[in-house]
């Protein structure tokens, strides 16, 4: 039983990350759950060995032992005595996300470790929301920090919010465009452009495919920013720029990931259900849409491509963001 | 004539048997040993460390021939003979344990010994007899783990069988090796005896002794004196084995450091003498621990906290546990209560069991209800949620489980 659970325990598998825990402490707590998990299991029947003793030989009259191979159990392998019959598994974690940020985490067990470097090979994008507050500055961009200045923010409408977030979406049009080193006379690149495929997959600063406001009501308001190679923290100070960029100054009071690749919020498993039955199925129900896109991936990069059908959703893969590159 | 230990080769005790087994019958008595082979123990007074060699390789025929026999009465003293051979790191040499059923009686008479008629290596034995000589791979004398003697060992078996975690045990060397060397019939079972007079069940046993596998090392009237002490002090005998249960250590420590404790405890919590009682009946770890964070978690309630010191007292009679907690956990969620969710201290006071509770569930169940509209602390006003509640169900405030699971991937 063990056994078998460890067998359908390899791939990878989304978690929901709650604030103010750190990834490694989630990590960690995954691995302690899975392994309880594991060694809960009906151990196997004790074995035996087999010991040439001396025992009355049958059919004999006199009481002679003589040696036979009789087996008998042993208690070597008893759990009380060789201890719990599993201690520690090999778990990875994908983009991690920081101590206050929450959101999807993409975890690993055994052989999906492997994936991962292949899943980060992939550069898909991420989709954050982020919610800011305006009227604050502080030291390092979080609403709890030292704070350092406070302006007055009535002059602040939807409009010119969205002004500044056209602005820093074209901005970063252009760097996407520079950093997917691209040829872009060729035919390719103009067939990706139209397809809105084109993206860098090399290392490249943090590029935002795609800002848009959810919500704005002074002084809270609501981004959903569609990004690659990003640090949570760039994402905060994303938003101080914005609110300098207003004429006001701003904090970001949250960052939740809301989709990691292709995993989303519905994949993401929540704290009580960090046990192993759940993971074992979350990773069976994504593992064919983990082969399909490493597979996609895999595959050279031709413009003339024979299927353009799968690439519906763009970049990103996330069926819910409307945002397309280039618009 | 005299043959000393060192001088007797491997092969020499395995073809010594052969004249014996052809001998004798081997019958349920044990027979006589190989004479020859006992030439050697002639000498034997004389050299002590040779005596040990000796007795090991010796008294290792008596385990293999006991092997088949498992209602031996023999086998007790078997067990603490192999034992002791399995700590002798001066043993190099391992003779093999052939299969051989000698008796060990303690007078020899050397008579007997010089009747057996001299083997030597080169005589030719018959297949049957070749058949006979069965070489078992021999016990390693130093090992990391307890897994290599526990079948060879009479005592680690019953322990297992009585539940007892080994496999923890064996992180600690020194309790391993005082148990290889235990008799079970002699040492542990008086021990068992007692505390199952003392009102431990069956099933118990094995959970205290991986705990406290030292009380083997104590002298059994100490333990009885040390019950005697505190039931002088008016516990009774259920409390006591429920103190035991939980606190294996208990009975490990002297009556002086016993009293020394509940001193403490009674002048530091200045509760009554019964209330001290009860207390430390439900936290008996409360004796065996440390006193350092206890006394600071006084201070911490006292200074930081803020509460009354008939507050402090009520408290704990309710929740022994705040009294061993993380003062930073502590510090953390008064924090929050307090200051976040505004309750002030008479509300903590009747519902301490926040600080037994994680501080992340506290949050999002307090978020949720922020979220609901539904936060509100105060008895007075209606729609109140008590904290008990709070911190207790898994469906606060009549939501489903989804709708909380829905909210807490918006947090």
């Amino acid at each position: 039983m063990g056994s078998s659970g460890l067998a359908r325990l390899h791939g990878l598998f989304a978690v929901y990350k709650p604030p103010g825990l750190k990834w490694l402490h989630l990590r960690d707590t995954v691995e302690m759950q899975l392994l309880k998990g594991l060694n809960a299991c009906k151990p196997p029947a004790p074995k035996q060995r087999v010991r040439f003793l001396l025992c009355p030989a049958e059919g004999s009259e006199e009481k002679e032992l003589t040696l036979t191979a009789t087996s008998v159990p042993t208690l070597t392998d008893h759990p009380l005595v060789r201890g719990p019959a599993f201690t520690n598994l090999k778990i990875g974690v994908g983009h991690r996300l920081d101590v206050h940020a929450s959101g999807v985490l993409v975890l690993a067990v055994g052989h999906g470790c492997r994936l991962l470097t292949d899943l980060y090979d992939t550069h898909l994008t991420k989709v954050y929301t982020v919610r800011g507050l305006l009227g604050k500055a502080t030291d390092d961009f979080k609403e709890h920090g030292r704070l350092v200045e406070k302006t007055t923010y009535d002059h602040v409408t939807r409009e010119k919010l969205e002004r500044v977030l056209s602005v820093v979406q074209g901005s970063h049009q252009k760097a996407l465009v520079m950093y997917s080193n691209l040829d872009l006379q060729s035919q390719e690149a103009y067939e990706m452009a139209v397809r809105g495929v084109i993206r860098p997959m090399s290392k490249s600063p943090m590029l935002i495919c795609g800002v848009r406001c959810l919500h704005f009501a002074p002084p809270e308001f609501l981004l959903e920013v569609q990004c690659m190679h990003e640090t949570q923290q760039q994402l905060r100070k994303l938003v101080h720029e914005i609110g300098l960029e207003l004429k006001t100054t701003a904090v970001c009071s949250q960052v939740r990931r809301t989709c990691d690749g292709f995993f989303t919020l519905d994949d993401a498993l929540l704290r009580t259900q960090w046990n192993l039955h759940s993971i074992q199925d979350a990773i069976q129900a994504a593992a064919p849409r983990v082969a399909a896109e490493l597979e996609k991936n895999l595959r050279p990069q031709s413009g003339t491509e024979q299927l353009p059908g799968p690439a519906g959703p763009g970049v990103s893969g996330c069926p819910n963001s409307t945002l397309g590159v280039g618009h | 004539m005299a043959l000393l230990a060192q001088q007797i080769p491997r092969w020499f005790s395995s073809i010594n048997l052969r004249s014996f087994i052809n001998a004798t019958r081997f019958t349920k008595r044990f027979p006589r040993p190989g004479k020859t082979l006992l030439n050697g123990f002639c000498a034997l007074p004389q050299l002590s460390s040779d005596n040990y060699f000796l007795q090991w390789g010796y008294k290792t025929y008596r385990t293999s021939s006991l092997w088949n026999s498992s209602q031996s009465t023999n086998s007790s003293g078997q067990e603490s003979n192999s034992a002791q051979s399995t700590l002798l790191p001066a043993v190099s040499e391992q003779t093999e344990k052939t299969q051989k059923i000698p008796s060990f009686d303690s007078e020899l008479s050397l008579e007997e010994l010089d009747d057996l008629p001299a083997l030597s290596p080169l005589q030719l034995i018959s297949e049957e007899e070749a058949i006979q000589i069965t070489a078992d791979p021999p016990l390693p004398p130093a090992s990391f783990t307890l897994q290599d003697y526990v079948d060879h060992s009479e005592t680690l078996q019953k322990l297992v069988l009585l539940g007892v975690d080994l496999s923890k045990i064996e992180k600690h060397p020194d309790a391993a090796n005082l148990l290889l060397r235990l008799d079970f019939e002699k040492d542990i079972k008086q021990i068992l005896l007692f505390l199952k007079d003392l009102g431990l069940e069956d099933n118990q046993l094995g959970t205290f002794l991986t705990k406290n596998y030292a009380i083997f090392s104590e002298d059994l009237e100490n333990l009885k004196i040390r019950v005697a002490y505190l039931q002088s002090k008016n516990f009774s005998k259920a409390e006591i084995a429920q103190m035991v249960r939980n606190a294996p250590f208990l009975l490990s420590f002297s009556v002086e450091r016993l009293d020394n404790r509940l001193g403490f405890f009674q002048k530091e919590l200045e509760l009554s003498v019964k209330k001290t009682r009860d207390l430390v009946v439900r936290l008996p770890r409360l004796l065996t621990g440390s006193l350092e964070p206890v006394k600071e978690n006084m201070k911490v309630y006292r200074l930081e906290l803020g509460f009354k010191r008939n507050e402090i007292q009520h408290m704990i009679t309710k929740i022994p546990k705040m009294l061993t907690a993380n003062k930073r956990k502590l510090t953390e969620t008064f924090d929050y209560v307090h200051n976040v969710m505004n309750i002030p201290h008479h509300i903590i006071v009747k519902f301490p069991q926040v600080f037994n509770t994680k501080l992340l569930k506290v949050k999002e169940r307090h978020l949720f209800l922020a979220y609901l509209g539904r936060a509100q602390y105060d008895p007075a006003k209606p729609n109140y949620i008590s904290l008990d509640k709070l911190v207790s169900i898994p469906d606060i405030a009549n939501a489903s489980v989804q709708d909380f699971e829905k909210f807490l991937k918006t947090l």
